[in-house]
């Protein structure tokens, strides 16, 4: 079980979408973490500095929620470290084959309207879905 | 000034994301799970920021640029093909089983979490493998 937070998690989406804004009227760039990982990966692209600093800025967030403000973040993940390995290796694969994640098309995209974004998020969506239901019960397990 | 307001950008979004409940992977898969431990939290993320991405690149769009470069950067294929929905879909299974997706679990290596390190890492690792298949295309 975890908690319902329907304003926490909207307030986190106003500040994500925050992010994609100023991102795009700064930088030019859509906010799409699979697309801003991948550029930074050997060979990196030209302009790698802009995305390792904002990926500085991701990761120190939530460190500093936590040192300044006093509070846990909630973070728990039922699987193993062989199965975290596997699921992690497969989400690269996916997102960079499909040419984006939750944040580039799911964000991103559909705001641009992007008929590929569309295609894409609904695409995940279903099969994300899909896959949790037969895990949790078919297979029966947590 | 590009790279501090890089990092100023990635510190609202990850902000965003630990609000949210994106950084933790139980609560993505709670979100999917529609017929048991159902937890709808991330329908109001993906609300929220629609809602201002919308209406903010209508705004920043309309502009000729960017402030801090040359041109928008905005990706101009239009066309539905194999990669996309099968990458999509393979994305979205993995998404579905792990509750891991690059930009929830990324901020949460500022928690110190190693499971956080070693999602990311195979995730980068999974996105060289295609960047290598297709650069040998």
């Amino acid at each position: 079980m975890t908690e319902f937070t329907p304003l926490a998690s909207l307030l986190g989406g106003l500040l994500i979408g925050l992010a994609a804004v100023l991102l795009m009227a700064l930088h030019g760039r859509i906010m799409g973490l699979t697309g801003i990982l991948s550029g930074l990966l050997p060979p990196p692209d030209a302009d790698w500095s802009w995305r390792a600093a904002f990926l500085l800025g991701a990761i120190s967030a939530p460190a500093l929620i936590v040192a300044l403000g006093d509070r846990t973040i909630p973070f728990e993940t039922p699987l193993s470290f062989g199965a975290q390995v596997v699921g992690g290796l497969v989400v690269g694969i996916g997102a960079a084959l499909g040419s984006g994640c939750t944040s580039g098309h799911g964000v991103c995209g559909l705001a641009r309207l992007s008929p590929r974004s569309l295609v894409a998020t609904c695409t995940f969506m279903a099969t994300a879905l899909a896959t949790v239901f037969v895990i949790r019960h078919l297979l029966g397990s947590a | 000034m590009t790279i501090i307001a890089a990092l100023a950008i990635g510190l609202i979004f990850g902000t965003g994301i630990a609000v949210s409940g994106m950084i933790n992977p139980a609560k993505v898969i709670n979100f999917f799970d529609i017929a048991g431990t159902w937890d709808p939290s991330l329908a109001f993320v993906m609300a929220g920021a629609l809602a201002v991405t919308m209406v903010g690149y209508r705004v920043v769009l309309r502009r000729p640029a960017p402030m801090l470069d040359r041109e928008f950067h905005v990706p101009t294929s239009r066309q539905i093909d194999l990669p996309l929905i099968l990458g999509s879909a393979i994305f979205g299974i993995a998404w579905g089983a792990t509750g891991a997706c690059p930009g929830g679990i990324i901020p949460a290596i500022g928690l110190g979490e190693p499971a956080a390190l070693v999602f990311v890492v195979s995730i980068a690792i999974g996105i060289g493998i295609v960047r290598l298949v297709q650069a040998r295309r």
